[in-house]
């Protein structure tokens, strides 16, 4: 696998960089080998990505060097990098949605046949390239009209396509599903054996031990420690990430549920595309318990929790909360009854980013006392609240003033849980509650969910995380095409019987 | 992450911020006005001395000033409020004339009421006529969803029509000799009188500038308009009724936009006359966008147009510059305050992220 020569391909010298009131990089120096697979490994704003933005040309660093096989090497702008063959996959993906593959791919590096596109060539080498990889894809598809995970290898081929020997992938397995992170892997590992260096930025475990030759663990903008795959466990690495003790399964006692807190009966929201888009769904959830909704993605969960909330109509069928029926629930109504959602997405629904942590904290409260009087807003006990919420729930920011879009992803999410979970509440619906969190967060929010079932809330988690719903949930729902196949017990169930039930076979 | 930032200089910072590009968008069209000026074969220097001159030289000048001010004050407002919801109201035109007219109406046909409560009536008026006609693109953006862009600028042509219709139809002023399409004078017990050489108008305007700002950052109901333009979704989940939210900013916005037309039609002109208003609503929008959609930045663009307004003349009468120069002026300073990349390439400054108003986010939005 690795053809190590002596001088690595890519390396940095106690590269520092700052931004206001925050030490994103201090003194990291790294070292990429021919061939190897880095996987960079740290907490959510642990300094990862501000790295490899440096290297990529977007940031300057405020000093430290960067070397190219053992020269030292000035980047100034991502043209730079790419004609030094480093190539980077974003996170959020930078495609233009209504191009094809071919369109995408060529974009910016155009091949011409004097004033023309010659588009026949450059879809031979495209195909060329992804026979060479093992990226399936069809040059002439719509973006967006494929999946997250083709549009990831589109990202990738892009790379490949302007000649890189250096790819960055920055969370690649955030948005894909078990079976397209395997996929993914097997691209790599194809990537790696033809010479291509990779670094993988990520937070997951299990993921960095599988696929990894070497990891660099971050904290804080320092790396802390190196470690061999093949010598660490998940449990020696989230140590280090986190900086201490942190447990990786949730800590929960027995439930104790009591009388149904939270109903939904036949439930039906039509989808313009697909017909139904939630099919006659109906269950309880009882005080004391948390029901867990399995699934792979677009099976309906978002259009269900959607409709159970009062953000979109549905079509048929009520939603029962603590006795009150709504049979168009409506989600000032609902949270007045003690709902607390955490909705899936959190920049469209869960927080109004240009706000600051203050008015987000309150914004579903800001029209009750002591938060305002009369219709003037009391911003003292807004501030007072603020305060007290970011100190209990430990939401890192410097201050209750900084807008939510300037936190971290992990930190953001703690202000929505802080907002819904502090209220009082009887029904908690977490639609994906840490999707994209690192660990010491999950650890967290995973805590409060089981704490609010304990005393006594009734708590609706849907994740597309088998791990997720199957440590959190003492019943687990498997949705599939819009219907529930299933209702299971979660401590007689198996990971198997759950993969069967999410590709809708009923046991 | 956790060190502290200093707090203490962050809302000089922010203040700095918000208006520089504004200030550098006036310098720039001062600018290239002065070179149209030399290029014409005037003094800039001269010409700009005589403007300040003709703006606030004397108690006249400035009461002038002033009266150009006040309608500049409310159009503006009413841009930025509908601003904050996330709409652009390009209908403060039809919305002050409708307003405009009603208050000449009440102004004219109602008799023998005391001057403080037929001033009051008239104004009233004046501004539920401005209200309905911000209603009816409010109802049309809520609930069919046709962008109240459209909306406005169809309803300004028959905010014009009607008005013309009506000063030389039914509410034509009949008396002696008049031939022209305008209402009768209003009675002296509707004009709003001046204090010194301050216009009371002018300082109806301020008030209300305070309490849109009073509104807009200390009430539930500015919060909540403040929620929906930034992000709807996110305002739904809070539970608020976000059709009705932006219905009721474009009536506020309508509303003010006829408070202006009344103060106009009241304190200055003393009747509704077909094209004295003209213009008035769209340089709302200039006023709005230089105010950085607040409305204490609202009331210093408002001044700054309304001394060019009211220097013209004195620019034109001492300097010999045509005082169409003042609208190339004011073209240049909306060109450069909304093209804000020109300004920040010119100036060097770099886009801050966060904390700075997006200017176009009314088109095409949602």
């Amino acid at each position: 696998m690795k053809t190590t020569t002596d001088t690595p391909v890519l390396e940095t010298k106690d590269i520092t960089k700052t931004f206001p009131g925050t030490l994103a990089n201090s003194k990291v120096s790294i070292r990429l080998e021919q061939g190897e697979v880095l996987a960079l490994l740290g907490e959510n704003g642990a300094g990862k990505t501000t790295l490899m933005n440096i290297i990529y040309g977007l940031y300057d660093q405020d000093s430290g060097e960067i070397f190219l096989n053992g020269e030292p090497y000035n980047i100034r702008n991502p043209h730079d990098a790419i004609a030094a063959g480093i190539g980077m996959v974003h996170q959020h993906f930078m495609l233009v949605p209504v191009f094809t593959v071919l369109e995408n791919i060529m974009l910016g590096a155009e091949v011409m046949k004097g004033p023309f596109l010659n588009k026949t060539q450059a879809r031979q080498e495209i195909l060329e390239l992804s026979n060479r990889y093992g990226l399936e894809v069809d040059p002439d598809a719509v973006v967006e009209d494929l999946p997250v995970g083709i549009q990831q290898r589109v990202e990738i081929l892009k790379a490949l396509f302007r000649d890189v020997k250096i790819l960055i992938l920055d969370e690649p397995t955030a948005v894909l599903t078990p079976q397209e992170i395997q996929e993914l892997f097997q691209i790599m590992r194809h990537l790696t054996e033809s010479g291509v260096s990779i670094v993988f930025i990520t937070h997951k475990l299990k993921e960095v031990l599988e696929i990894a030759d070497r990891i660099v663990i971050m904290r804080r903008g320092e790396v802390v420690g190196e470690a061999n795959p093949r010598q660490v466990s998940e449990h020696d690495l989230a140590n280090l990430m986190v900086g201490r003790e942190v447990s990786l399964v949730v800590d929960k006692s027995e439930a104790a549920p009591k009388g149904v807190q939270f109903e939904v009966k036949d439930l039906v929201v039509k989808d313009p595309m697909k017909g139904l888009a939630v099919n006659h769904v109906s269950f309880a959830v009882r005080a004391g318990e948390v029901l867990g909704i399995a699934g792979v993605q677009g099976n309906g969960q978002t259009e269900l929790a959607e409709a159970m909330t009062g953000l979109r109509k549905h079509e048929g069928g009520t939603v029962w909360i603590s006795g009150m029926e709504t049979p168009q629930a409506n989600p000032r109504a609902l949270v007045e009854h003690g709902m607390a959602h955490i909705p899936e997405d959190r920049h469209k629904h869960g927080l109004i980013l240009q706000y600051p942590l203050t008015d987000n904290f309150v914004l579903c409260t800001y029209y009750k006392e002591p938060y305002s009087k009369h219709g003037v807003r009391n911003k003292k006990a807004i501030l007072t609240t603020a305060e007290e919420l970011i100190k209990r729930f430990d939401v890192r920011t410097p201050s209750a003033f900084i807008s939510a879009g300037d936190l971290s992803g992990g930190n953001q999410q703690k202000v929505i849980v802080a907002r819904e979970l502090s209220r009082d509440v009887s029904v908690v619906i977490a639609n994906q509650p840490t999707r994209g969190l690192d660990v010491g967060s999950i650890e967290y929010i995973h805590k409060t969910l089981i704490r609010l079932r304990d005393e006594g809330a009734a708590v609706l988690v849907i994740s597309s995380e088998l791990d997720e719903i199957m440590s959190l949930s003492d019943r687990i729902a498997v949705m599939y095409r819009g219907e529930i196949v299933d209702v299971v017990d979660a401590k007689q169930t198996t990971r198997e019987e759950l993969g069967l039930l999410m590709a809708g076979s009923k046991s | 992450m956790e060190q502290k930032t200093p707090s203490k200089n962050n809302w000089l910072m922010t203040i700095w911020r918000t208006i520089r590009v504004p200030l550098l968008a006036i310098l720039s069209a001062l600018l290239v006005g002065a070179v149209i000026l030399l290029v014409s074969g005037a003094d800039p220097l001269k010409a700009y001395a005589a403007l300040f001159k003709g703006a606030f030289g004397n108690a006249n000048y400035l009461k002038r000033t002033l009266e150009k001010t006040t309608p500049l004050i409310f159009a503006g407002l009413s841009v930025t409020f509908a601003f904050k919801a996330g709409l652009f109201n390009i209908g403060a035109q039809g919305q002050l004339l409708m307003g405009a007219i009603t208050a000449g109406f009440l102004g004219f046909a109602i008799k023998g009421l005391p001057p403080v409560l037929h001033i009051v009536l008239a104004l009233l008026g004046g501004c539920a006529a401005g209200a309905f006609y911000g209603l009816i693109p409010g109802l049309l953006r809520s609930y069919s969803g046709a962008h109240e862009v459209i909306t406005t600028i169809m309803l300004n042509y028959i905010a014009i029509n009607l008005t013309d219709y009506l000063a030389d139809g039914p509410w034509k002023d009949r008396s002696g000799t008049n031939v022209i399409a305008r209402l009768p004078l209003i009675e002296d017990s509707a004009r709003i009188p001046f204090f010194g050489p301050v216009p009371v108008g002018f300082i109806i305007a301020i008030l209300i500038a305070f309490i849109i700002w009073y509104m807009l950052e200390r009430t539930n109901f500015g919060f909540e308009i403040n929620s929906v333009g930034l992000n709807s979704h996110a305002s739904r989940y809070a539970g608020m009724k976000t059709k009705l939210l932006m219905t009721s900013a474009l009536v506020v916005a309508g509303l003010l936009a006829g408070f202006g037309g009344s103060v106009e039609t009241l304190g200055v002109v003393g009747r509704f006359q077909p094209g004295f208003n003209a213009g008035l609503g769209f340089d709302g929008i200039t006023v709005a966008l230089l105010g950085r959609s607040n409305p204490f930045g609202v009331i210093l663009s408002s001044l700054l147009l309304g001394a060019m307004k009211g220097g013209a003349n004195v620019m034109q009468f001492d300097a010999k510059v045509p005082h169409e120069i003042i609208d190339v002026i004011q073209s240049m300073m909306l060109f450069f305050v909304t093209a804000d990349l020109v300004i920040r390439k010119l100036f060097r400054i770099i886009k801050d992220t966060g904390g700075e108003v997006t200017l176009t986010a009314g088109w095409g939005q949602k």
